[in-house]
């Protein structure tokens, strides 16, 4: 056994290395790379309490009847994109009509990744968690289906797993019995990409949702949540919404 | 201290290899030979990430450990990832490490009795996407010894 630990310790010291050297070189070869090295992490490193991942959602841009966003998220997360009662749904359009004056618009609804989430509150194993950088997941390992969380999100955001499931994305893991939600593909953002639906979302030209740190002062969305007004849905509750949303 | 582990560890083999004698001079030997033990189907890499005997006493509590540094923490070394034992054990013939009863896990596990609960969630096949990924194959020989 502790020649296994003592191989352990050599192993992170020469990935230790290595990623040193990455970083040498990419400070040599130019600023613009500098950047974005600096702003990755390591796989052993773990999320960092530094960040907060956040959203803005644009309505005003989102297209009439685009459903964009959710056909990504259903093919990155192995979801069969039926919408009834006991489907999972991670984002969903939904269409909001003020009746005093008839305007309708549309706007996509998803985990709102809650600094206080209040199904983290409410989950009585600890399997409803949220993560050091701000996304709240669901463990699944030791989730017992009581369905605690779903009652208690103000947004419907969650949704429970009813008939057994095969071929899952290697990625995204979900099985019967589960609760589920939107995790902003935490796969994808912890290699440093765009969760499915944004990209989905610039690709069709709309550029409606702009995802970031909200705690890094340089990044896309904290310069427009400093320089525009936006809102959170639910704000009385207080929840500090890591998704914030413009146009509504 | 090396040693002495050393000793101890020697001393343990004679001990078993005397045992094996014994039984193998026993007269009753077909009866003690029992059922033929799994027989496992070689992964596509080079070698295990660990040793095979560790492996064997250990995987379950590397892969549970590894799950909570993954899930909770952000952690996502490769090294005892679930999906990197999937990539490297998946069965040639089925494409699975658990879709019949010879393939990697389900050959020991259905041999042991022991129920296994990770593919209600986990995929048992390899991703296409993981594959072509260009920064896994350093990993991999990272993760070597």
């Amino acid at each position: 056994m502790s020649e296994h630990n003592k191989r352990d310790t050599m192993q992170e010291r020469r990935d230790f290395l290595k990623a040193g050297a990455v970083m040498a070189g990419a400070t040599a070869a130019s600023g613009v790379l500098v950047y974005s090295v600096a702003h990755s992490r390591a796989p052993e490193e773990g999320a960092s309490a530094s960040k907060r991942w956040g959203m803005l959602i644009d309505t005003s841009k989102c297209g009439d009847g685009c459903n964009d966003c959710v056909t990504a998220c259903n093919t990155e997360n192995g979801l069969s994109g039926e919408t009834g009662p006991q489907d999972s749904q991670y984002i969903r359009k939904l269409n909001i009509k003020d009746l005093r004056n008839g305007r309708v618009h549309e706007l996509p609804m998803l985990c709102q990744h809650c600094e206080h989430p209040p199904c983290v509150d409410v989950c009585p194993t600890g399997a409803s968690m949220r993560r050091a950088d701000g996304i709240v997941l669901v463990d699944r390992h030791i989730c017992i289906g009581c369905r605690y969380c779903m009652m208690a999100c103000p947004y419907k955001a969650r949704s429970f797993v009813h008939e057994p499931l095969t071929d899952q994305n290697p990625e995204v893991p979900r099985g019967k019995g589960c609760v589920e939600s939107c995790t902003f593909c935490v796969q994808r953002v912890d290699r440093d990409e765009q969760p499915a639906c944004v990209e989905a979302c610039n690709a069709k030209g709309h550029q409606a949702m702009v995802f970031g740190d909200l705690k890094d002062p340089e990044s896309a969305i904290a310069k427009a949540l400093k320089s525009q007004a936006s809102t959170e849905v639910r704000a009385d509750l207080g929840l500090n919404t890591g998704v914030r949303y413009q146009g509504i | 201290m090396a040693k002495l582990a050393g000793c101890l560890r020697a001393g343990l083999r004679l001990a078993v290899l005397a045992g094996v004698a014994a039984l193998m001079a026993a007269p009753s030997s077909e009866a003690v030979a029992g059922v033929d033990l799994p027989k496992l189907e070689r992964g596509k890499g080079e070698k295990c990430v660990e040793d095979t005997q560790f492996m064997r006493r250990n995987h379950m509590d590397l892969l549970k450990h590894q799950r909570d540094e993954t899930m909770r923490k952000g952690i996502r070394t490769t090294r005892h990832s679930l999906k990197r034992c999937v990539e490297c054990h998946a069965s040639e013939k089925t494409g699975s490490v658990a879709a019949s009863k010879e393939d990697f896990c389900a050959a020991c596990h259905s041999y042991a009795s022991v129920k296994l609960d990770c593919w209600d969630c986990h995929a048992t096949r390899p991703g296409k996407k993981s594959a072509a990924s260009p920064h896994v194959p350093s990993q991999v020989n990272g993760g070597g010894q």
